[in-house]
């Protein structure tokens, strides 16, 4: 069926195939009214806050907009924001591909629960991701007292900074995956073997060229999320300014204080981060829909 | 035969599962547990007077009325754009297709602080909308706006591969049979839509109910108004109230691990559903 569609989209690309079908095509009063709707729809809820966080950044002045943006605080939030993506990315890189290998690789009982597992994360509160930590290292945590007597501090501090990230970021490598490699099959990595390549030359010359877009994919997503969680971060940071502050409480502590121009300033350059996430995206897809194309052209 | 093969030929089993099952368990199983653990050393009644107290409820019929709303909305209105994107081509589709996942990829926070900047009492639109009497920001509608942001994308992006792999021929079909645009759309297509779209709208409630960061910026937050249950969780936290907190954080995991499952279901028939139309 994909084939299919692939097809009729050489021949025929997008929208004009539906709108050249005198049975799929709609009246145009009918387009009209759609188009209104849901564009009207686009821009009162997407674009427009969109465009508000610059305009708010820049309310004040580019002076004030950079001054919000060098001052210490502000950079030792961009700092720990770095630093934890730096950690929860490469982590949930590994477990991705990982969980992807076994579960698409491999036959064995309980797959199905443990992908119903890998994406429990995505449906959990991130303020319940942020308390599930609390209760394990917090001071009257199961953790705690043991914490306490050998002067180790997770929560309050970056190590829970970077669990709670590691936590609402978990799924997002492994479900790119998953299904790509489903689709795939085992055949190319078996050939290679019985060619006679080691397992390590296996998975460098054959799956990764397979799954790099997907795995470009899972990472970007993976890393905005890293970067821009607010709920479960806002629950194990404590708050202090300077240490244990990242961007998006930055956002907030500078919101509450009304200095809005320089929340603003700091929030415009997390939607930036967004903007940037969505055009790499939009470029991957578009990049694998072309390989796809060319894979299924003989 | 294959099968029993390849599962010899192919290294890394046991190190990938290994790996995935220790590093799942430590980071995500163990913790939630934690939450039903410390639960349970509660009895009965000091559990019902944590997850029951007047302001809990009203918390509760906000969530989840909120959500459910916003959800709703955001069915009938992914569904047109998912619509326009796969039917219409007009100008500046390819921006429109990019930007339907900003939700995704803009922090809640971000997000939070400029829905507040919009619909605030002197506002781009709130200076307009306060003099007709309508009140958006620190008022149960603006939580029901910022979830309506939130949960936007999941809807069209659940109808959009359906909708371009929906075969023409359907369609065709019903065209030659005599049947009206309307009727066609109606009888012929939307059915093929609709678990699709039943998808959307229960990953868009799931979403709504757990979300924090774009809501409390907008909401107001008063007790038994405009006060989300997450609210009352860190409030609880903030108090060193960590048995009531755990307590609420364990009716909203019930909630979200049923919503799972139905999702789960609903996938599952989404794909059967497609499979079978193409």
């Amino acid at each position: 069926m994909a084939t299919a569609t692939t097809a009729l989209g050489g021949l025929r690309s997008g929208a004009a195939r539906f709108e050249a079908n005198t049975a799929t095509r709609d009246p145009a009063w009918v387009k009209v009214l759609v188009l209104s709707l849901s564009i009207g729809f686009f821009l009162l809820f997407l674009l427009l806050p969109l465009i508000a966080v610059f305009v708010e950044a820049l309310r004040k002045g580019w002076s004030a907009y950079l001054a919000a943006l060098i001052e210490p605080d502000a950079l030792s939030a961009i700092r720990l924001t770095l630093l934890t993506a730096a950690i929860a990315v490469p982590l949930n890189l590994a477990f991705g591909v990982a969980a992807a290998w076994a579960i698409t690789k491999f036959d064995f009982r309980g797959k199905q629960l443990l992908i119903t597992f890998i994406d429990l994360p995505f449906s959990v509160s991130p303020v319940i991701a942020g308390l599930i930590y609390v209760l394990v290292f917090g001071a009257q945590g199961w953790l705690g007292p043991w914490l306490g007597a050998h002067d180790i501090k997770i929560i309050f501090a970056v190590p829970g900074i970077v669990l709670a990230t590691v936590f609402v970021t978990f799924p997002f490598v492994a479900r790119e995956l998953i299904p790509l490699m489903q689709a795939q099959g085992r055949d190319e990595e078996e050939a290679a073997l019985v060619l006679g390549a080691s397992g390590w030359q296996m998975f460098l010359k054959v799956t990764l060229p397979n799954i790099k877009w997907a795995l470009l994919y899972g990472v970007i997503l993976c890393n905005a999320r890293a970067m821009g969680e607010f709920g479960a971060v806002s629950v194990v940071s404590g708050h202090i300014r300077g240490q244990t502050n990242t961007m998006p409480l930055h956002v907030e502590i500078l919101y509450n204080e009304y200095q809005f121009a320089a929340a603003f300033a700091v929030a415009s350059l997390l939607a930036l981060l967004a903007l940037v996430t969505l055009i790499i995206k939009a470029y991957v897809e578009w990049k694998a829909s072309q390989l796809h194309r060319h894979g299924e052209a003989p | 035969m294959a099968r029993v093969r390849a599962r010899k030929v192919l290294p890394g089993f046991g190190l990938s599962l290994g790996f995935t099952l220790a590093y799942l368990s430590l980071i995500v199983l163990v913790p939630l547990a934690a939450v039903f653990l410390k639960t349970a050393t509660l009895t009965l009644e000091a559990f019902w007077q944590a997850v029951a107290s007047p302001r809990v409820v009203a918390s509760y019929r906000l969530t989840f009325g909120a959500s459910l709303l916003a959800a709703a909305i955001n069915t009938v209105f992914g569904l047109l754009l998912a619509w326009s994107l796969v039917r219409y081509s007009f100008p500046g589709k390819r921006i429109v297709d990019a930007l339907v996942d900003l939700p995704f990829a803009l922090p809640t926070a971000v997000a939070g602080i400029s829905l507040t900047a919009i619909y605030a009492k002197n506002g781009w639109l709130g200076q307009y909308l306060e003099p007709l009497g309508i009140k958006v920001a620190f008022t149960p509608l603006g939580v029901l706006v910022a979830l309506i942001f939130i949960g936007l994308p999941f809807v069209v992006r659940t109808v959009q591969p359906v909708l371009e792999d929906l075969d023409t021929e359907i369609e065709e079909a019903a065209a030659s049979l005599g049947a009206r645009r309307w009727q066609a759309v109606r009888r012929v297509v939307l059915p093929t839509l609709f678990p699709a779209l039943l998808t959307g709208f229960a990953l868009a409630f799931a979403r709504a109910v757990g979300e924090y960061g774009s809501v409390i910026f907008i909401a107001g937050n008063l007790p038994m108004v405009s006060e989300i249950t997450p609210l009352i969780i860190i409030t609880k936290l903030e108090q060193y109230d960590y048995v009531g907190a755990t307590a609420v954080a364990s009716v909203m995991l019930v909630a979200s691990f049923v919503l799972l499952l139905i999702i789960n279901g609903l996938q599952g028939w989404t794909d059967r559903r497609s499979a079978r139309a193409g």
